[in-house]
């Protein structure tokens, strides 16, 4: 009988190992995929895994994808080791592309080095207004912010929509639904030339240094842990787990915010309405792949745009159909995620079929995963 | 007046898919999991509906492999939380990419084909019977599937035995199991009913109202869902009523456009998210009463030390 | 400070950049290499679908001389630039088959000046990018002039996606064209704002035919609402691609978006050296939109006459719009006898007079 026993501490050593064994399994899957496909694994495996890494310039676009997706999810970690679930980081990094956008085309031709800044703070001021729709609903009406969150993502999509229609239409665009593309003065500047980089990544690698200093070393990266495991045990006035609420909040809707005008300004350098292409859902993946640690998520991010641009690769060179690349994309964050309990848990072979029923009150919680939960 | 019952007729089944993913969802939400992965159970429930209808010309046939996916999804969102341990949003996350992809995989052969002539069920159906009101007998037998399963959950739920400890593993899983319930089936058992359904759900999207095949067809209609579940407080009941009320205000859209009145149809599109987060703060603004209603455990990762 | 960042960031990618240069070019140096970016899936049997058969067309026609690849369901978000990146470096033609792929066509095209580029739709051209697009309105006119005819109730329904000049002038021209056979006939439109969400658009079709539409046009992707006239036994036009598989009965035609001639054209013109930037819009006149087989429900003399209009807009003796045409306001558009120049319908944002209901801003 095979069981499983919680570690006392995480295992530092398979905190490593564990997604090679996941890549392991992955590939043992593709193969057999691929093999069923018709297509040569082999090939198709090394154009997804290793291909974007020899080159260039997928390394560069790697860059460009990871930058959101670690932006979000470094804001992201702080509410969910809270228990606050803002699931509608995409809403925030649209209306956060929106109000940082709507900056730009104001001050269109404006030269000037404080436009950019000027820019991204309507961004964060953006995204933290669109976040404060459920923290306001949450703390005062004790309304459940996995759902507000995510309907308020359908909105901000429409509300992008309805503007780039209107209002923010590029006045010479023969009336299609796009802005203006920004003015140079009004885009981020490129981080590595003759390509998409731009110093976002840098403000990513920032936010991540910033959080894992707050996480470990201030009273609020504290407060947020204690309420994660349990904010009644904790003796938390409701006014600590409303502030908290709301920090967290504010965070992730800025950062995301923050994430969602570097898109608009960077490598797309207009509103369109096709911009939020989901950045706010994967990073909720990267979040927990990168085990809510801040240096997890950077890696964490590197790995799942190198699964998209590997899978464009792929794609392109084999003439496969992009179902193939979501399919495999898929099984890599469940390995991923499935293999992941060993950092956490031993297994243990017993001879005897266990002693379940006689056992007092033993059932625990995990002590390091994230606990999910509506209320 | 005719117009008026027309109408009616049209949003009585608008929303049929959205009930039968929304309620297995909450009975999976209720054994305290939570499952994101709606999206993805039901699209391969689109797809395996599809293809098995059209391959083996039975409609039947066709329902069940939907369910059998969507359980099968399911039992692999279940293997990795339940056993493996792993998150529960990143996982359901995960599920749809997962779902999206194999869907698209395997309906490669079927796009342009339809089962136009298959999705007239009504062999079975009561059409024959003339008047008895056009409005509520004259549907397809997965409407009145849709009904039922609501109907059954609220008893289950309430009056069985299974269903009280379905309720109590999601409202203190330490506590069920330590009387001597075994959690870890219990979810299971949830989950695997939960793909089932919406695996349905997605099915009757793709054999009945809409009988053909194309990538991403079910098109956020997991994540309303979702949403419609928690709007309904976890209640059956309630989960009727924010299914209507999300079809309703979507057919009503529709219609008025169609009156020619003057409206802005990207606004009107916001509405029943709006609505969905009024009525949201409307239920939930009593702290009290609102925790009777969300199962205490719901997301939490459940563990048994011997 | 911007200076130093570069240089920083060199230095940690340095490695990477001297490991791998790309490879692309010339181990074949005959086959002329096709690029093709798709907005959806090629199974959508719609938009995507055409152009599909557009590629396979080029295959066809050039066989080994050609070796095509494609990206399928690239979104006009971020992800356009890369993809197209991706392509130029290995092709020699590109054709990014969405409008929204046209800055980022724009933007590549520039640091691939010996690449052709090829933007469905757009209005940005350079050196090595080309445009083109295709006349639908003038086969919206035609199915107006049938729709005028067939319809007993005098009211069309009609499912229309986006405000975007191309929808317009399709509401506009089959409008034109329906008024212009019946006086009595009336439009009602609706915007279901998604070019694919087959549920939605089956939801529209219900709603236009219990409010009396007993002819469906649709300018959206799915075949839904065909369907869905099937099951209600009315009669409707599909869109993009011959859905006559999802309408037996209800399909009167379809307009056909046929890619495959341009693109074999340009492919050639590539591999002849004759490629040059240039504007394309075409109707019916080069077969680029076709008409599919009109159904044997449309009386034998409409039959004529749509034919007749075809052929005449072919010939250039016909143009949709010609005067006298006012907007809906009532203010004057084109004066008896002129016809519409292409540059008042490519950025068409007004309704013509008649035309209930005002255009979503």
């Amino acid at each position: 009988m095979i069981r499983l026993e919680p570690r006392n501490e995480v295992s530092k050593a398979l905190l490593y190992v564990t997604p090679v064994i996941a890549i392991g399994v992955t590939i043992l899957a593709g193969v057999v995929m691929f093999a069923i496909l018709g297509k040569d694994p082999v090939r198709a495996i090394s154009l997804i895994f290793l291909e974007p890494l020899t080159d260039s310039f997928a390394l560069s676009e790697m860059i460009v994808k990871a930058t959101p997706l670690i932006l979000i999810a470094i804001g992201l970690s702080f509410g969910f080791r809270a228990g606050v679930w803002n699931i509608g980081a995409e809403g925030q990094f649209t209306v956060g592309a929106l109000a940082g956008g709507a900056v730009a085309l104001a001050l269109y031709e404006v030269e000037g080095f404080w436009v950019l800044p000027l820019m991204c703070l309507a961004g964060v001021l953006g995204g933290m207004a669109w976040a404060a729709i459920p923290a306001f609903l949450r703390t005062r009406f004790n309304a459940n912010e996995i759902l507000v969150s995510l309907m308020l993502t359908y909105v901000a999509v429409l509300l992008l929509s309805v503007l780039v229609y209107g209002p923010l239409k590029d006045p010479d665009g023969m009336n299609f639904p796009e802005s203006r593309m920004f003015h140079p003065a009004a885009t981020v500047p490129i981080l590595i030339e003759e390509t998409r980089a731009h110093i976002g990544f840098l403000v990513a690698l920032a936010a991540a240094a910033v959080a894992w200093v707050v996480l470990g070393r201030h009273v609020f990266g504290y407060q947020v842990k204690v309420m994660g495991q349990s904010p009644r045990a904790a003796g938390f006035g409701g006014f600590v787990e409303n502030r908290v609420v709301w920090m967290c909040l504010m965070i992730s809707g800025g950062l995301a915010g923050l994430a969602g005008l570097f898109e608009a300004a960077g490598p797309v350098g207009q509103l369109v309405p096709a911009l939020p292409v989901g950045y706010g859902f994967t990073a909720i993946i990267v979040t927990f792949l990168g085990r809510l640690n801040p240096i997890g998520i950077v890696l964490a991010g590197f790995v799942m745009a190198l699964t998209y641009i590997g899978g464009e690769t792929a794609q392109i060179e084999m003439n496969l159909p992009s179902a193939v690349t979501g399919v495999f994309q898929g099984m890599f964050l469940f390995s991923l995620l499935g293999i992941d309990v060993l950092t956490r848990y031993r297994i243990r072979m017993f001879r005897s079929p266990r002693p379940g029923r006689t056992a007092p009150l033993a059932a625990r919680t995990v002590p390091v995963a994230a606990r999910t939960g509506g209320e | 007046m005719e117009l008026f019952f027309l109408i009616l007729q049209a949003i009585i089944i608008a929303p049929i898919p959205l009930i039968f993913v929304a309620i297995g969802e909450l009975v999976v939400e209720r054994s305290g999991v939570l499952n994101l992965g709606l999206e993805g159970m039901m699209i391969l429930g689109a797809i395996a509906g599809f293809s098995v209808t059209l391959d083996s010309g039975s409609f039947v046939v066709g329902i069940a492999a939907a369910a059998l996916a969507g359980a099968l999804a399911a039992g692999i969102f279940g293997v990795l939380t339940q056993v493996l341990m792993s998150n529960q949003v990143a996982t359901g996350l995960a599920l749809t990419i997962f779902g999206l992809g194999l869907s698209a995989l395997w309906g490669q052969g079927y796009s342009g084909e339809s089962t136009a002539p298959l999705a007239k069920i009504h062999i079975f159906l009561l059409s024959d019977i003339p008047i008895v009101g056009p409005l509520l007998f004259v549907h397809d037998p997965l409407v009145y599937l849709a009904f039922a399963l609501v109907a059954g959950v609220a008893w289950f739920l309430t009056r069985t035995r299974a269903g009280l400890i379905l309720r109590a593993v999601g409202e203190n899983h330490d506590a069920a199991h330590a009387i001597g319930y075994n959690v870890v089936a219990v979810r299971m058992a949830a989950l695997v009913f939960g793909g089932a359904c919406a695996g349905i759900g997605g099915a009757y999207l793709s054999t009945v109202q809409t009988p053909f095949w194309v990538e991403n067809m079910t098109a956020g209609r997991g994540w309303i869902a979702l949403a419609i579940v928690v709007f309904a407080s976890w209640r059956p009941g309630r989960l009727l009523v924010g299914a209507y009320l999300f079809g309703g205000v979507t057919v009503a859209q529709l219609h008025v456009q169609g009156f020619g009145i003057d409206i802005d149809a990207q606004y009107l599109s916001m509405l029943p998210y709006l609505v969905t987060i009024l009525v949201l703060v409307l239920i939930s603004h009593n702290k009290a009463r609102s925790h009777l209603n969300a199962p205490a455990c719901l997301g939490k990762p459940f563990f048994a030390s011997a | 400070m911007k200076h130093v960042m570069r240089i920083l960031a060199a230095g940690a990618i340095v490695a990477a950049l001297s490991v791998g240069a790309p490879g692309g070019a010339a181990y074949a140096a005959e086959k002329v290499k096709v690029g093709f970016v798709y907005v959806g899936p090629v199974g959508d049997h719609g938009w995507t679908y055409e152009h599909e058969q557009g590629r396979l067309a080029v295959e066809k026609a050039f066989g080994d001389e050609v070796e095509t690849t494609y990206v399928e369901n690239v979104s006009e978000g971020p992800d356009a630039a890369r993809v197209i990146q991706q392509l130029a470096r290995k092709n020699d033609i590109i054709f990014t088959t969405s409008f929204g792929f046209m800055n980022p066509t724009l933007k590549v095209a520039k640091r691939f000046p010996k690449v052709k580029f090829e933007h469905a739709t757009g209005f940005k051209r350079a050196d090595n990018v080309s445009t083109y697009s295709a006349r639908f309105y003038e086969g919206r006119y035609v199915i107006g002039l049938i729709a005028g005819k067939v319809t007993k109730t005098n009211t069309i329904g009609y499912i229309a996606s986006f405000p975007i000049p191309e929808v317009v002038r399709g509401i506009n021209a089959a409008y034109f064209a329906a008024k212009s056979v019946n006086p009595a006939v009336k439009f009602k439109i609706v915007w279901v704002n998604t070019w694919f969400d087959p549920g939605k658009e089956a939801d529209a079709a219900r709603a236009l035919i219990d409010q009396g539409a007993d002819v469906l046009m649709q300018h959206t992707d799915s075949p839904a609402a065909m369907q869905i006239s099937e099951e209600k036994g009315i009669l409707a036009f599909g869109q993009a691609s011959d859905m006559i598989k999802f309408g037996p009965n209800a399909q009167l035609t379809s307009i056909i978006d046929n890619w495959g001639p341009y693109y074999v054209a340009r492919v050639k013109a590539v591999m002849d050296g004759t490629w040059e930037s240039q504007d394309t819009w075409d109707g019916f006149a080069p077969g680029m939109v076709e008409m599919s087989a009109f159904s044997k429900r449309i009386p034998e003399d409409v039959r004529a006459m749509a034919t007749k209009a075809r052929d005449d807009i072919a010939a250039g003796k016909l143009h949709p719009f010609t005067g006298p045409i006012n907007k809906q306001d009532g203010s004057p558009w084109l004066a008896a006898g002129e016809t519409a120049s292409d540059g008042d319908l490519v950025g068409m944002n007004f309704y013509i007079e008649g035309v209930e209901g005002s255009l979503p801003k």
